[in-house]
């Protein structure tokens, strides 16, 4: 497909005419579904309110996204050097997922309090997963005569790290990392929904009481921005860093 | 001089060595060639370390050691060239593990690049070049460990035949020019004629020789020497009872 951007501008341009002509044939009240067109209109105007209120929520997921990685790139390392921990450590990264978000919010809460500390925990332990994972799978998917060649050449542990498995992961890496900076909006603005008083899933919730509907949509356009945005520094990032794979 | 003294490997109940013997002598061009499974790639990996062997000894130069480890280089049918570094950087890469003089190992990687034909090409990355220049710079990599046993283990296999007979000369000035001890592995009958000091036909496993021809012509050869014709003759034959091709 030679333009890819093409094809889903016109798809989402579409979806968005196709709702407009609907809810004004349908003549639906704005409480309960508004149009696109006032949706972004309340998007730009309310602005100034809407702002402050996404900078917190993207401070929470950009922290998040800071801890996560701190601590999900030094875990695959070490899962990958001794599997052993991999086994022991296995079951609990699964019940990091199985147990869902919604569920141990309001625990984080009391733990944490209603502060910005339990919305950057949710995200962090949101993303945490995949970027683990893939990393992890990353390490294992170098080919074994790369692994040869370095074993021959008198490479330690830490000189194939470097040179060889990190690289070779990296790929993976980032794709752990798309997944995780697009999901990372949803633990946080859990977070915000369970308790708070700042970001825009706390805004959702006063909106939703007053049935200001698009407003709510509003502060959902933007979150949608923010993932959307997260999503394409990482892509160019990954465009960046892992210039090899886009040469071929 | 590489001597390889009753070496034995087994996988599980499958025996690929018993009591394998060899000698090759110290600038020689050795070529082995037997049929497919037979155990040559196996007797790389236990000269290499790779693998370990079950009993047997090798010996480089009156030391004996539990494999050659740092005394040989070795070439393999993929280049395994890393796609993040540049040509120059992966010729490098030897020196770098080693942690050896970067500026002198600089000098001298260019000098072999001049040499092999891939001057100017230095800062390309492998997926810019042609499967043959990728060999070519895994050659020079090859060269950069200085060892003076060079195993070769069907280096050439992936090329097309004009890229094949270009680096068969590369080959030959390896020997000739560095005084490299060659120890290579093919199933091409044509390249191990054109190279060969000594070539070795193997058995089917458990890997025993089958035959040794000493090659004596001057090289550069042609396949249209009348010893050559008839020695690939014999040579097919040999190969072709071992496969149970040939009825008697």
């Amino acid at each position: 497909m030679k333009y890819p951007a093409v094809y889903s501008t016109a798809a989402v341009l579409l979806f968005l005419f196709l709702w407009e002509a609907a809810c004004r044939y349908y003549q639906v009240q704005d409480f309960i579904l508004p149009v696109p067109s006032r949706i972004l209109t309340v998007a730009i105007t309310r602005a100034a309110l809407l702002a402050p209120h996404a900078g917190v929520t993207a401070l929470e997921v950009i922290i998040g996204i800071l801890i996560s990685l701190a601590v999900a790139v030094p875990l695959a390392v070490i899962m990958f050097a001794h599997p052993s921990v991999e086994k022991a450590l296995a079951p609990f990264l699964v019940a990091s997922q199985a147990v869902p978000v919604f569920a141990i919010a309001p625990l984080l809460v009391v733990w944490l309090g209603y502060g910005m500390a339990s919305k950057v925990l949710m995200a962090a332990i949101i993303i945490f997963f995949p970027i683990t994972v893939n990393l992890l799978q990353g390490f294992k998917n170098c080919d074994p005569e790369y692994r040869v060649l370095f074993q021959l050449m008198g490479a330690d542990f830490r000189q194939s790290l470097r040179l060889l498995l990190w690289p070779w992961a990296l790929p993976h890496f980032f794709a752990g990392l798309k997944v995780g900076v697009a999901v990372a909006t949803i633990g946080a603005v859990i977070g915000e929904w369970v308790g708070a008083q700042q970001g825009l899933g706390y805004l959702m919730i006063q909106f939703n009481a007053r049935l200001q509907t698009d407003l709510v949509f509003a502060a959902i356009l933007w979150l949608s921005a923010m993932g959307m945005t997260l999503w394409f520094i990482v892509g160019w990032l990954e465009k960046k860093i892992v210039r090899w794979k886009f040469e071929r | 001089m590489l001597r390889i003294v009753n070496l034995t490997k087994h996988f599980d109940d499958l025996i690929i060595l018993e009591k394998f013997n060899l000698t090759v002598p110290s600038d020689g061009f050795t070529v082995l060639i037997g049929p497919s499974g037979c155990g040559k790639s196996t007797l790389f990996d236990l000269l290499t370390g790779v693998v370990p062997k079950d009993s047997g000894e090798i010996v480089w130069e009156q030391r004996r050691m539990n494999h050659l480890g740092r005394n040989a280089a070795y070439m393999q049918q993929k280049d395994l060239l890393l796609p993040w570094f540049s040509l120059l950087e992966n010729a490098l890469l030897p020196a770098r593990i080693s942690k050896t003089d970067m500026v002198k190992s600089e000098i001298k990687a260019r000098k072999l690049f001049r040499r092999l034909g891939l001057a100017g090409f230095e800062n390309y990355h492998p997926a810019k070049i042609s499967g043959g220049m990728r060999q070519r710079c895994a050659l020079v990599r090859t060269l950069m460990f200085d060892y003076e046993l060079v195993l070769l283990d069907e280096p050439l296999s992936a090329l097309d035949a004009i890229t094949r007979r270009s680096l068969q000369a590369l080959l030959l000035m390896l020997q000739s020019d560095f005084r490299k001890t060659i120890l290579m592995i093919t199933h091409d009958i044509e390249e191990a004629l054109l190279l060969a000091d000594e070539l070795i036909v193997l058995t089917p496993a458990p890997m025993r020789i089958r035959k040794r021809f000493a090659l004596t012509s001057p090289k550069p050869r042609r396949m249209n020497d009348p010893f050559l014709v008839e020695l690939k003759e014999r040579m097919l034959e040999l190969l072709q009872e071992d496969a149970g091709l040939i009825i008697r």
